[in-house]
């Protein structure tokens, strides 16, 4: 986010999305009025019946109207800042800045807020000559994207408002631009992902270029000082190890027995009275913010760990400890898996049941020697999934696992994990461009490998596993 | 209710219903029945849908415990013992009585697991090799052995249709019960897999009691000595089964069996 692609805002005096959006909203109920009016004018004075509802041709107008516009409106909003500092940067006043780097970008930002009125006066003096570019090129690309807008509403507007007839069918019409409609914001969704994970493939390869994925992936000692004297080092498998001793071993020690018990309990003898308000209960747990579970973790069983710990004899038992983050996490994730398992055994056949239990079976029996392992591949799906959760939980580990990277097996030392150390290296005045920073994005991103991997196997499993019993 | 029970008198029945009246909650599916079930006779439950036959074959086990909302009221007797007393065992009971059920149920086990599972939950294998045995008497008498002694550690959820419903019946057999309830046991197979079954039915009759529901009159007829037919909740006639199908003595037996209704 240097200076140069960091300016997001379309929030200029003269151009105003907002202000603008309500003005082609006005014209689509213009649009709407005038489309409605129409209609019944024309189906009047022709004595033929509408196809369509008068409504529909008011609709239909005020789709094509707004749609194209609002959808130009969006684009513009998002492209034309760099089309502005694209154009400041071509002007004569410009050729005396700094070639690259974080003081071009703040002395551009600083003219910018100048020209656009957010503020009196330049800070920096060299942004000075640039006021009077920034002004002229934001007035400039304000006025072609109003003008372009308002052609674009009112080409759209006219094109419907000419095409209707009695015998036109805006119904169908209407209906097709809706699912266009949808279907544009389905995909805003699965862009913006796209988006994500591309900038932080980027970042994760200036990452590599300066430090090999095999010493991420394979290095034993992470050391990212930042200090001159010793060089950094960066070996990922201290914090992967963390990250699988909290997420995938202790918190699923606590949480997949509990879990499956509570599934048990809640399937197969719980009143319906009882599990009409035991689920929903555990919803709720499922809803309580992980940092409370933090300090949780923190304050209550960290310490209560320790001295446990130093009362059974073991030494160096650490405030900061995998175990405390490991059980608090598992409480945490309790309530995925027990309602993925409740599902799967839902999902057993009622005739499996009522089989093994008139060959006189009794309830516990059948549990666990038919419900449980034909749920199992659901149960292991919901696992995987929680699993996949655990390890990108941030928060708990954060406050309750501590920051040095040992690799241990001892529950009761402290570890860190993937997430921790990311926040540990993004925390704090960073340069933006030095190694330490961009582990960060090359450590999210193997991270987010592993999960999505996890959850792709997982949903597999859950599927393979529903159709069967279909 | 007049019911005409002349000749039909079973000298020493297995399982005796008296007064039978079944609840689902507020709604009463089984109305006052009382019938009583030959040791070495096949039985017949046959009426329309919903007319509460399955209701009361799951009564006879207490399946229908696992209804949270249903209650059964009135006696009724497995070897003049009340099946519905506090003392009795019901895991015990199930035991005693199997179950066959409409839609083939095999676990998604190994074929030999399936029929193992009762015997293994009993304890009435010591070893491996008594429960071999066993397993082996179950697939012979329920006429699957031929078919599957070569894969016995595949799964029983590949078999076809009609062997998952042999398998079943091999699974209930294993536990060595003295009754067998088979709820519809056909009406998921196709005519050769039914008429393997109602092969079967022939075969085992005389070593168990069995009850059998249908909707089928025919295979009621093929397969039964005594048939009782129920009709909205209530037992209507009940008699030998060539008497039934001859020569019914209620009026709404006739029209159904003669397809008036049903």
């Amino acid at each position: 986010m240097t200076g140069v692609s960091g300016q997001d805002n379309g929030d200029t005096v003269t151009f105003n999305a907002a202000a603008l959006l309500l003005l082609i909203a006005g014209l689509a109920l213009i649009g709407w009025l005038a489309g409605r009016a129409r209609s019944l004018m024309l189906a009047g004075r022709a004595g033929a019946k509408l196809h369509s509802r008068p409504q529909y041709h008011g609709w239909y107008v005020a789709l094509w109207l707004f749609a194209p516009a609002a959808i130009f409106l969006a684009v513009w909003s998002a492209v034309s800042p760099a089309l502005v500092t694209n154009s400041v940067l071509a002007s004569e006043a410009a050729q005396s800045l700094p070639a690259f780097g974080f003081e071009r970008g703040a002395i551009l930002s600083d003219a910018r807020s100048v020209a656009q009125g957010a503020q009196s006066a330049v800070r920096i003096p060299a942004a000075a000559p640039l006021v009077q570019p920034y002004a002229d090129a934001t007035h400039f690309y304000a006025w072609i994207g109003i003008a372009a807008m308002l052609a674009l509403a009112l080409a759209g507007g006219l094109y419907a408002f000419t095409r209707i007839r009695p015998d036109f069918r805006a119904r169908t019409r209407v209906e097709k631009i809706v699912m266009a409609l949808l279907l544009v914001a389905s995909l805003v969704a699965i862009l913006t992902t796209f988006g994500i994970v591309l900038s932080l493939l980027f970042e994760s390869i200036r990452f590599f270029r300066l430090v090999s994925p095999a010493e991420l992936l394979f290095g034993t000692t992470w050391a990212p000082t930042s200090g001159a004297p010793q060089p950094d080092t960066f070996g990922g498998i201290p914090l992967f190890w963390g990250t699988v001793l909290i997420g995938a071993i202790i918190a699923m020690i606590v949480a997949i027995p509990i879990g499956m018990m509570t599934a048990v309990y809640l399937t197969q003898y719980a009143a319906p009275r009882v599990r009409r308000w035991v689920k929903p209960l555990l919803e709720i747990l499922a809803g309580v913010p992980t940092v409370v579970y933090g300090y949780f973790a923190a304050l209550t069983v960290a310490p209560a760990l320790r001295e446990f710990a130093a009362a059974i004899g073991i030494p160096n038992a650490s405030t900061e400890s995998a175990l405390a983050a490991g059980i608090v996490m598992g409480v945490m994730i309790i309530p995925f898996v027990s309602s993925m398992a409740d599902d799967s055994i839902n999902a057993v056949p009622q005739a499996m049941r009522d089989g093994s239990l008139a060959l006189g079976a009794t309830p516990n029996e059948t549990i666990r020697q038919v419900l449980i392992p034909a749920a199992l591949p659901g149960v292991m799906g919901g696992i995987l999934l929680a699993v996949s959760r655990a390890i990108g939980e941030t928060m708990i580990v954060v406050m309750a696992a501590g920051l040095s990277a040992n690799l241990t097996a001892n529950p009761f030392a402290s570890v860190t994990t993937v997430t921790a150390q990311i926040v540990k290296l993004l925390t704090g005045d960073q340069e933006f461009d030095s190694a330490k920073t961009l582990a960060a994005f090359a450590l999210g991103l193997v991270l987010f490998i592993v999960t999505l991997l996890l959850n792709i196997v997982a949903l597999r499993i859950v599927k393979k596993y529903r159709e069967a019993y279909e | 209710m007049t019911m005409t029970q002349d000749d039909l008198t079973i000298a020493d029945p297995k399982m005796t219903a008296k007064g039978v009246d079944v609840f689902y909650g507020q709604k009463q599916a089984i109305n006052d029945v009382s019938i009583d079930v030959g040791t070495d006779l096949v039985t017949a439950f046959i009426g329309p849908s919903g007319c509460g036959k399955s209701t009361f074959l799951r009564s006879l086990n207490r399946m229908n415990d696992t209804v949270a909302s249903a209650r059964v009221t009135g006696t009724i007797l497995l070897d003049g013992e009340d099946i519905y007393a506090p003392s009795m065992d019901v895991v015990q009971l199930r035991a005693r009585v199997g179950m066959v059920f409409q839609k083939p149920n095999p676990f998604p086990k190994s074929i030999y697991d399936n029929v193992a599972y009762g015997p293994r939950i009993h304890g009435l294998a010591p070893g491996k090799a008594d429960l071999d045995v066993i397993v082996e008497r179950a697939l012979v008498r329920a006429g699957l052995w031929d078919e599957v002694k070569d894969r016995l550690a595949e799964s029983g959820t590949a078999l076809s249709g009609g062997q998952q419903q042999r398998l079943c019946i091999a699974r209930a057999i294993a536990v060595d019960p003295e009754v067998i309830l088979m709820d519809e046991p056909c009406s998921a197979l196709d005519p050769i897999a039914t008429a393997k079954i109602e092969e079967l039915i022939h075969e085992l009759r005389g070593k168990y009691a069995i009850v059998i529901v249908t909707h089928n009159m025919q295979q009621a007829a093929r397969v039964s000595q005594r048939t009782a037919f129920f009709h909205l909740g209530t037992l209507v006639e009940y008699g030998k089964t060539t008497d039934i199908f001859t020569n019914p003595k209620q009026e709404r037996t006739k029209d159904y069996i003669t397809g008036r209704y049903g």
